[in-house]
């Protein structure tokens, strides 16, 4: 299952950490929530970078008091029909300020990645390896963007004010006979 | 939602497996020989569940077509094989009413 | 009529673009049905009894005569020559091949047409008062509200994939006939004491298995916060609606088990940190967004001209017509027309290409170009110089769209059923032209008065039969067709869903018992003018069962 950042594959750091196997030092872990909760006090002060895998039906506002010390969350598309994990994504960007790596796995196809990118994620756990080629090519399929969302891309209202200021002296309003 | 394959196929009578043709729609039934036909009177008319569970594997596989599955059918003394419900019978024929092309203007 | 720009039309190319490599991959086989088949809905199309079928998004119902040749001309090049209008202003065609789609999306896009919203876990077209801009009784035009959600619920990413399909109605006038009370959001625009225009905002009604009326959880919206509140609803819907059960899977299941209040605070606290981010609405993205909207130049013309009136003494079916099938315009001189699809005999909601390129004409010579879809699937001309009401009638007469039967009992509100569509239980449009026939008598129709007959193949209600005078529901009984019938239901600003009327009736009798309906009404009314619906009210349902079920 390939790694997607940056538009193309990679290899993945981060090693996945079952519940109660030891947590090695030197190394990028992913922990299950509960463990993040549980054993905070411990995983704080850890070197190496922590990233935690985050179920789609619990509220991300729980991370909030341990985001400052996350490199990564991992957020859960159980089957690519279950969105649950879009509106954490974007939550966790906009409202709680995540920088960090925000992953998305579980069924992660293709026609998804555009709205992945939108709602905030940066890498992809990507299920089939050719889509992981298609990546770059499939991430720039729109150039049109109607709503604003957490990923900078400008809505159609900014876009048009700004065609408008650069389009002098076209005129705005004809009536229809 | 369990798939056709893994339900347990209750067979009371004669079936025939039948799918839309991935390209159009079109209603088409599974044949012996492991293709799809337009025509009812050339599909493959099984009674048993084995039976009915072998073409509709065999159905599935082939991408020629979508949602396999099993369908009554009645068959006459003569041997004529007719759609076994309202159904069957409307997705054989085509709908029941006349379509509006010769309507109005 | 809102004017795409080159922003509009990028993306609806760029999402055609998209489509064809999907359908490509399809044909291949390197995606499954399971894999294409949320994104086929996502375009609108489905797959039925005999053929995918595509349904194409007519937003807030409003159509350019160029954009109704370009229907006919899909129906003529892709279809079997005519078109199917559905109960959310929406068109449907029933034979497309999918090998032939990404033409065909190709082709409507030329005209700013696609179809997305129109299926699929998404937050489907946003419906309108079909005389939305005209009507006497409206505010203001609902249709900048709706292009201004429909602009910011396309390609959602965050509610692309919903745990169900999400549907939105706004209404701006005093009667609501936008049904805005039976939507997962309505929205009512409406003055409030201070003299301030917002909305009214009702979440949680819908029709279907558990139909429910919606409820307010904030009276007064101001127009700066639309966006951001229905993004924050959408966002609750999103994390918490249901996923285990698809019977329970829209908003109204979680609004009824949240309770209103509760669901309410929910909403708050999702809205309180967005509510002054990107899409608080500030009067420069109002007012650009209704720029775009054309308005016709209306001549200054006086109501009721003299030739009109001759026309009415003259020929008592053009005054028939005239009677039944013209209201009042909010620009003196002016009528809205209202174009019957539910001649005598045919399927409810049904155009042919022909008739559509005529009707694009007629829009040409006589609305400005333009041409309104309603719920009630019949299609309306709204901006008609009384002047011209004789010659149009003549016109519309010829080509089969004026059946003065506006509201009447054969203006029947019908689902494909059976026919066609694959979730049927039962057919209905044989059920509402056998209805026509029996109700063909003018005379008796206008004597009966306003009177709905809704009628849905399944319990998935597309006929809208809950909120039917007379709802038909399609029933399987031991695999044949019967049909389950309710009385009272409306769907306006009162609201209320239809009352059993006793067993369900095999579908060889369902003409007759809604004879017997009709009959027990005639006799059970108060005056000639109290409306079915006002009997209903009045004596209950009691009276009327008894009268039908006495024989069997």
């Amino acid at each position: 299952m390939p790694l997607v950042k940056a538009g193309h594959a990679v290899e993945d750091r981060y090693l996945p950490i079952l519940d109660e196997a030891p947590i090695p030092d030197s190394v990028p872990v992913i922990i299950p929530a509960a463990r993040l909760i549980a054993d905070f006090a411990d995983i704080a002060g850890r070197e190496a970078p922590t990233g935690v895998l985050w179920p789609n039906n619990r509220k991300v506002s729980e991370l909030e008091p341990f985001l400052d010390r996350l490199a990564l969350v991992a957020l859960v598309f159980p089957t690519f029909k279950d969105g649950r994990a879009y509106s954490q994504a974007r939550q966790l960007r906009e409202r709680h300020g995540f920088r960090g790596e925000l992953r998305a796995t579980g069924e992660v196809l293709r026609d998804q990645f555009l709205f992945l990118a939108r709602a905030g994620f940066d890498a992809f756990e990507v299920k089939k390896d050719a889509d992981a080629t298609a990546f770059a090519e499939t991430i720039t399929r729109y150039s049109v963007f109607y709503q604003p969302a957490g990923d900078g891309r400008t809505a159609v209202q900014r876009a048009r004010r700004d065609h408008a200021r650069r389009a002098v002296g076209v005129p705005q309003h004809e009536t229809v006979r | 939602m369990t798939s056709p394959l893994q339900q347990k196929l209750k067979i009371t009578g004669p079936v025939v497996i039948t799918a839309n043709r991935l390209g159009d729609g079109a209603v088409v039934y599974r044949t012996l020989d492991g293709h799809w036909t337009r025509e009812l009177d050339q599909a493959a008319v099984v009674s048993t569940a084995p039976a009915a569970g072998e073409l509709l594997t065999a159905a599935a596989d082939d991408i020629g077509a979508v949602g396999a599955y099993v369908a009554p059918v009645c068959v006459d003394k003569d041997g004529s094989v007719r759609p076994g419900n309202l159904r069957e019978s409307i997705r054989h024929a085509g709908p029941t009413v006349d379509l509006p092309t010769s309507f109005g203007i | 009529m809102y004017l795409y720009d080159d922003f509009d039309r990028t993306l609806v190319a760029e999402r055609v673009s998209e489509f064809r490599d999907q359908v490509a991959r399809r044909l291949s086989g390197e995606l499954t049905e399971e894999e294409f088949k949320p994104l086929r809905l996502m375009n609108g199309v489905y797959l039925q009894l005999h053929a995918y079928m595509l349904r194409i998004a007519i937003p807030y119902g409003t159509l350019s005569s160029d954009q109704l040749r370009m229907l006919a001309h899909v129906a003529r090049r892709y279809d079997r020559n005519y078109g199917h209008f559905t109960t959310r202003q929406n068109i449907q065609f029933n034979w497309i091949k999918l090998a032939e789609l990404p033409d065909a999306m190709a082709d409507l896009a030329r005209a700013g047409m696609h179809g997305m919203q129109t299926s699929g876990n998404c937050v489907r077209n946003i419906t309108t008062d079909q005389w939305a801009g005209v009507a006497t009784d409206e505010i203001e035009d609902p249709r900048i509200w709706a292009e201004l959600l429909r602009q910011l619920t396309t390609l959602h990413p965050e509610f692309s994939f919903l745990p169900r399909k999400f549907k939105i109605a706004v209404t701006a006038a005093a009667h609501d006939r936008a049904a805005v009370r039976v939507h997962d959001i309505g929205l009512r625009l409406h003055r409030n004491g201070a003299g301030e225009v917002g909305f009214e905002v009702i979440v949680g009604g819908g029709l279907g298995r558990t139909p429910f009326v919606g409820k307010t959880i904030k009276p007064f919206l101001p127009k700066r916060d639309l966006l951001s509140y229905v993004e924050a609803i959408l966002r609750v819907y999103n994390q918490f609606g249901r996923r285990d059960n698809i019977y329970k899977a829209r908003i109204k299941i979680l609004v009824h088990e949240l309770g209103a209040e509760a669901f309410a605070k929910e909403v708050e606290a999702e809205w309180q940190p967005i509510k002054n981010g990107a899409l608080a609405l500030d009067p420069a993205v109002i007012a650009d967004i209704a720029a775009r909207f054309r308005y016709p130049d209306y001549e200054t013309l006086d109501d009721s001209p003299p030739a009109l009136a001759k026309a009415r003494a003259t020929d008592r079916r053009f005054a028939a017509w005239l009677d039944n099938s013209v209201a009042n315009h909010k620009v003196p001189g002016y009528a809205i027309v209202t174009l019957s699809l539910k001649p005598e005999d045919g399927p409810p909601g049904d155009a042919t290409a022909k008739q559509m390129d005529a009707i694009a004409d007629l829009a040409d010579r006589y609305s400005f170009g333009e041409i309104r879809v309603g719920h009630e699937q019949n299609l309306v001309l709204p901006h008609v110089a009384q002047r011209d009401l004789p010659a149009l009638w003549r016109a519309l007469d010829t080509i089969g769209v004026a059946t003065p039967n506006v509201g009447l009992v054969t203006d029947i509100i019908s689902c494909p059923g059976l026919d066609y569509c694959s979730l049927a239980n039962t057919r209905s449009i044989p059920v509402a032209q056998e209805l026509t026939r029996r109700f063909r008598d003018l005379d008796l129709a206008r004597d009966l008065g306003r009177l709905h007959i809704n009628i849905s193949g399944c319990i998935n209600a597309c006929g809208h039969h809950h909120v039917g005078h007379i709802g038909l529901l399609g029933v399987e009984k031991n695999g044949e067709e019967y049909f389950q019938v309710t009385i009272g239901g409306r769907a306006d600003e009162n609201a209320e869903l239809g009352a059993l009327l006793g067993p369900a009736v095999p579908y060889g009798e369902v003409a007759d018992v809604v004879e017997d309906v009709v009959a027990a009404y005639l006799e059970l009314r108060a005056r000639p003018d109290e409306i079915f619906l006002e009997t209903v009210k009045r004596v209950g349902v009691e009276p009327f069962k008894e009268r039908v079920y006495a024989t069997r």
